[in-house]
């Protein structure tokens, strides 16, 4: 039973992080038709400016370092987005291919900076300390991992539903020339959804260090997890973004736990069950 | 001319290990691989619209195949060689099930995510596939009796299988159904409205672009007489993909350029710096910014630019 429920609360908080990894991918998708394969490297990219932070200056706080590094991965993502992605609007194809070399010249870059060893991320002080509820005991992080999945989801759907940002997005994400002859400004808009993307990926590297530690290949591990939720969740929709990052989370600790060889064989299952049912994914409004 | 021009390259190709040192040899041998492996890809990406960034699967999946058979459980090159082709043929079939529910984008990234797996795989069986220390000590086959150790037979093996995969790809997009696969690519619509099943053109080409994959694995896994999770991994598709944009995808020579260039470049980078990732991103920034349609279309068109100056 305590098994059940550790892993349970395990799956929770990996799932959590997805959502921080996946939901940006999913926007990013969704408004410019992109598939950016450079969203696994700017995740780990915030996971060493976090490690490295913490490490140097000593009683950083994990949320101000979580905040400052989506910011650098989020200006970084803004000036790959202006200098290189805006020329090759009209190339999806070459848009996909600059994201990939973009992949590697980061990932590459961690491994000469940083180093092959990973590098541990602290767990804050006042959070290590376990949780008790009825009588099982729960380390405190992962819980507060799932409370800021959830906030975080909160505020993008309200950044999208209720303001004025975001009903511009929404209406590039359902017919991006029709919102440019309205007058939406969508080339920027590109932009700000990049950045966007990169700073909750970046963000969420930072509160995953605790769990996953910054390590080369961290990028390579998450991005197709990243793949896998947004096929599954169905690709521009915060709500397919949010589920399926749960199902994988729940899933994939769930198959690490009980059968570790196969835990990557089992990931596939719901992605295959959903694109032999419901191509377009479980909440998809656009087809890939 | 053009004639003239192709003999003499197939006379330079069979007869240069009578004067290329055995350095150059097995550079060449390698260079012929991955021209096999990007012609099979190009099939996909140029012929069939379809970009895949995981076809390193097949070639991983052929190479692991043929390694674990006749290195763990004995088996004779022979029918090991055909159970992987066969093995990985099938699983080309397979993934073209699951991957041509989507196009585009949506195709790239299931294909990425399938490789991906496959590698994951690949490193944490350890107990089936060595993990990270791959699996040393292989041996190359002996096809009629004739061993393949030395740089010279190697090399003229693979410029047989080369020059015999080359063929039939080439018989295969200048065939009706290279023309169907091309009707496919461009107007999909048009081409289900003729009666055609865009799905199924797709797939076949699939199939046989995987089963070329996996030809190119066998020679891989035989030339390095080992195999690592590496080759598995989405640097290994990236290669190819790029090989094939490079080159120009879509023609019959671009691949072979293209791959080539490639390899040249990772060996000669190789002598300076390890850093062959950030050099692969920014080669991958540099073709797609500055020539898109790749290198052999581009000196085409120089070609016939200034022929047609000259006029």
């Amino acid at each position: 039973m305590q098994f059940w429920i550790i892993q349970g609360l395990n799956s929770l908080s990996f799932g959590g992080l997805l959502f921080l990894l996946s939901s940006g991918f999913s926007l990013i998708f969704g408004l410019m038709r992109l598939a950016n394969l450079t969203h696994g490297a700017f995740f780990m990219l915030g996971t060493y400016f976090g490690a490295i932070a913490l490490r140097t200056y000593d009683g950083l706080n994990l949320w101000v370092t979580a905040l400052g590094a989506g910011f650098a991965v989020a200006a970084i993502g803004g000036l790959f987005e202006r200098l290189v992605l805006t020329r090759l609007r009209s190339n999806p194809l070459g848009q996909v291919l600059v994201t990939l070399g973009m992949a590697f010249i980061i990932s590459d870059a961690c491994l000469v900076l940083w180093g092959g060893d990973s590098i541990p991320v602290p767990t804050p002080q006042n959070l290590q300390a376990p949780t008790r509820v009825f009588g099982f005991v729960f380390p405190t992080y992962r819980l507060v991992l799932v409370g800021c999945a959830v906030a975080s989801a909160l505020a993008l759907y309200f950044l999208l539903e209720r303001t004025r940002l975001g009903a511009m997005i929404r209406a590039g994400v359902d017919d991006r020339q029709m919102a440019r002859a309205v007058g939406i400004p969508v080339s920027n808009l590109f932009t700000v959804v990049f950045c966007l993307g990169a700073g909750i990926a970046g963000a969420g590297g930072v509160l995953g260090g605790p769990i996953l530690s910054a390590y080369p290949g961290l990028d390579a591990d998450m991005l197709p997890l990243a793949l896998i939720v947004v096929i599954l969740g169905g690709i521009g929709s915060l709500l397919g973004a949010f589920i399926g990052s749960f199902v994988i989370g729940l899933i994939y600790t769930f198959g690490t736990a009980l059968f570790p060889e196969l835990a990557y064989i089992i990931l596939f299952l719901p992605m295959i069950v959903v694109l032999a049912f419901r191509p377009q994914g479980l909440f998809g409004r656009v087809g890939a | 001319m053009k004639w003239i021009a192709a003999t003499l390259l197939a006379a330079l190709l069979v007869l240069l290990p009578s004067f290329a040192g055995e350095f150059y040899l097995n550079l060449s041998s390698q260079i012929l691989i991955a021209v096999i492996f990007a012609l099979s890809l190009n099939l996909l990406v140029g012929y069939g619209g379809m970009t895949s960034l995981g076809h390193a699967s097949f070639l991983g999946v052929a190479a692991y195949i043929s390694a674990l058979l006749t290195s763990r459980y004995g088996w004779g090159h022979g029918p090991a060689a055909i159970v992987s082709i066969l093995g990985t043929t099938v699983m080309a079939a397979l993934f073209g099930v699951i991957a041509l529910r989507a196009t585009g984008l949506g195709f790239l990234m299931i294909t990425l995510a399938l490789s991906q797996v496959l590698w994951g795989l690949a490193y944490r069986m350890s107990d089936v596939t060595n993990g990270d220390n791959g699996i040393p000590g292989l041996t190359r086959p002996m096809p009629f009796g004739i061993p393949l150790d030395s740089p010279a037979a190697f090399y003229w093996f693979a410029l047989i299988v080369t020059a015999f995969a080359y063929l039939m790809m080439a018989i295969f997009v200048s065939s009706s159904f290279g023309s169907s696969l091309k009707g496919v690519r461009d107007q999909p619509r048009r081409m289900a409205a003729l009666g055609f099943n865009p799905w199924m053109i797709r797939w076949i080409a699939f199939i046989y672009a995987g089963f070329w994959g996996g030809v190119a694995g066998l020679l891989y896994v035989y030339y390095h007489k080992y195999i690592h999770p590496a080759s598995l991994s989405t640097a290994s598709s990236a290669e190819a993909l790029l090989g094939v944009i490079a080159g120009g995808s879509g023609t019959l020579g671009g691949p072979v350029a293209g791959a080539a260039l490639v390899l040249l470049l990772k060996n000669y980078a190789s002598a300076y710096t390890d850093r062959w990732n950030i050099l692969l991103g920014l080669v991958f920034l540099f073709i797609v910014l500055v020539m898109p349609t790749g290198i052999v279309p581009g000196i085409g068109k120089l070609v016939a630019r200034l022929r047609g100056g000259s006029r």
